[in-house]
């Protein structure tokens, strides 16, 4: 479905985009930031997914299910302490956040 | 029910949609007044690929679709857990090992393609093998990280060759994935496959464990752009564009914000990798002449109280001592006073960049009293007091001027400018790195020994009792 070149172009218009999205970032979301693209990664719960669908070996399955665990905690953690993180940012004046 | 090939494009849309999702909430994480809004986009676009996964994933037997169910139950619950009740001083740690996770799932999805055997098309496996490889030193790497963190490994281990070994254990790596991709191994009984991860695996170890607990925020996040990079190379394997993109943005970000770390520490990516930091700092601080000075809390906050100017330096001993909120105290107290406060952060303060800002916003402080390093190095020369809190290589005036200081060329804050400085400390050894501190026996400098928290906690009683 993705044939090679077309692929070279989501690569490298991609590879643009994460550039341009994070060069304009003030340092104090440095940390919230790394996490949010910690848990941005975490779409790999759907290739793990996709992967343990078409298992047929308990060997890869084996595999597959370790991948899927992996993926479940990347995206799911990844969520929870970002949020967290972000939560917390708020501008003089405003109520202190809790 | 519509035809396989509609459900096929129905699936792609979606995924079309949850990556354009992921780039607009990382836009949006990127200003703090819509960061919240933008995790929480990102959180729908990654709801939205799972769910239609879910659904269409009518080819699995009933076996697989309860496993994938199974293991995405488990994982989420461990993760939901883990996440809600850290520590926000154990932040860096925790994101090291989700990021951890992200590879190994990046590798078990290669170790999937690469077992079963029925891939044959020369590209998809040579993608399937560098995303493999890549998640695979991600995932070890991270693990190693977050055990450093985590004070699980104290030691950095370093020994002579160090770097010929790991140069080896690459090439052996390499040359097993070009076995794998080739299909050279096939028939000569070995599994082949399997050392291929074996010795990716060790890699990730070998080359984080000599690296010192100070250059951790530049490994963590260089680690966070390769599980990117292997999510997007196993996208590829996967005809999944979301996974593409995805992976290659957080590739990319996560590229240029390691730079921008090194860059801070004035150092290449290289010179992190592959120096090994902090063993020449024996003669690099053999320079330093003169004695520590100590203070009294009370002393101490009697200054503070008729100063016109403070600003507070936090560091890793901040986070350590969970003294965020007493600082915030102490700094409202003196607000009260009429005393100017503000912060001043380094780039590489504590454990991963941003880590001060994250816990001072913990403990309520505003953003707007926090400055970085270009806003506020002119500002020190009026400040009547630097109030060094558990801070060390960052305020050392030696990366300024003694060439032969490892840490020569790093910018620091000019807290040596102030007129008056006082260092929290807990003891008159040498920090993280080792280095020795030219800053703490200058002559307008005050050593408060003590724990951050406990000493803060003096200094506030001292501040009160002034006034």
């Amino acid at each position: 479905m993705i044939d090679g070149v077309i692929a070279l172009y989501i690569f490298m218009l991609a590879a643009f985009t994460g550039y341009e999205v994070i060069s304009r970032v003030p340092v104090i979301l440095h940390t919230p930031l790394m996490s949010g693209s910690n848990f941005v990664h975490g779409i790999v719960l759907v290739g793990a997914m996709v992967a343990l669908a078409t298992a047929d070996t308990p060997l890869v399955r084996v595999i597959g299910f370790i991948g899927v665990v992996l993926a479940a905690g990347n995206a799911v953690g990844g969520y929870v302490v970002t949020e967290r993180m972000l939560k917390m940012f708020v501008l003089a004046g405003k109520k202190k956040g809790s | 029910m519509p035809s396989a090939a509609t459900l096929q494009t129905l699936m792609q849309l979606s995924y079309l949609i949850a990556a354009a999702l992921f780039i607009l909430g990382l836009k949006r994480m990127s200003s703090p007044v819509t960061a919240v809004s933008g995790v929480r986009w990102a959180g729908v676009g990654m709801l939205l690929a799972t769910a239609v996964t879910l659904a269409f994933m009518g080819g699995a037997s009933s076996l697989n679709y309860t496993l994938v169910i199974v293991a995405m139950v488990i994982g989420a619950v461990l993760a939901w857990i883990s996440g809600k009740r850290v520590a926000m001083t154990d932040m860096p740690q925790m994101i090291a090992l989700y990021n951890g996770m992200g590879g190994g799932a990046a590798a078990a999805i290669a170790a999937v393609e690469l077992y079963s055997g029925n891939e044959h098309n020369l590209v998809h496996l040579t993608m399937a093998a560098i995303g493999g490889f890549i998640g695979a030193v991600s995932f070890s790497g991270s693990l190693i990280a977050f055990a450093k963190l985590q004070g699980l490994i104290n030691k950095s281990v370093r020994f002579g060759g160090q770097k010929f070994v790991n140069l080896a254990i690459l090439l052996i790596s390499i040359g097993f994935g070009f076995m794998v991709v080739s299909g050279a191994g096939a028939e000569s009984g070995l599994p082949v496959v399997s050392l291929f991860f074996v010795f990716a695996l060790i890699l990730g170890v070998a080359m984080t464990l000599p690296i010192g607990g100070a250059d951790m925020p530049v490994v963590i996040s260089l680690y966070n752009a390769l599980t990117g990079l292997a999510v997007g190379f196993e996208g590829f394997v996967l005809d999944n564009a979301a996974m593409i993109i995805a992976g290659t943005v957080v590739g990319a970000a996560g590229t240029l914000l390691t730079q921008l770390m090194a860059k801070a520490m004035n150092r290449s990516l290289g010179n992190v990798l592959f120096s090994n930091f902090g063993e020449s700092s024996a003669a690099g601080g053999s320079g330093i002449t003169g004695t520590q000075k100590a203070i009294e809390a009370s002393d101490a906050g009697v200054m503070m109280a008729y100063s016109q100017k403070i600003i507070i330096v936090p560091g890793y001993g901040m986070a350590v001592a969970q003294a965020q909120h007493k600082v915030w105290e102490l700094t409202q107290l003196l607000l009260d006073h009429g005393v100017k406060v503000r912060f001043a952060i380094h780039p590489v303060a504590g454990r991963m960049p941003g880590h001060m800002n994250v816990l001072l916003a913990e403990a309520g402080v505003p953003y707007d009293l926090i400055s970085d390093l270009d806003e506020i190095n002119a500002e020190f020369e009026t400040a009547d007091v630097a109030l060094i809190i558990g801070a060390n290589d960052v305020v050392n005036p030696d990366a300024r001027s003694n060439k032969s200081s490892p840490i020569y060329g790093m910018p620091i804050l000019n807290a040596d400018k102030a007129k008056n400085v006082i260092v929290i400390k807990r003891g008159q050894g040498q920090g993280f790195s080792g280095i020795d501190n030219a800053l703490f026996v200058l002559d307008q400098t005050r050593m408060l020994y003590g724990d951050a928290q406990a000493a803060v906690s003096q200094l506030i009683q001292a501040v009160k009792a002034a006034g």
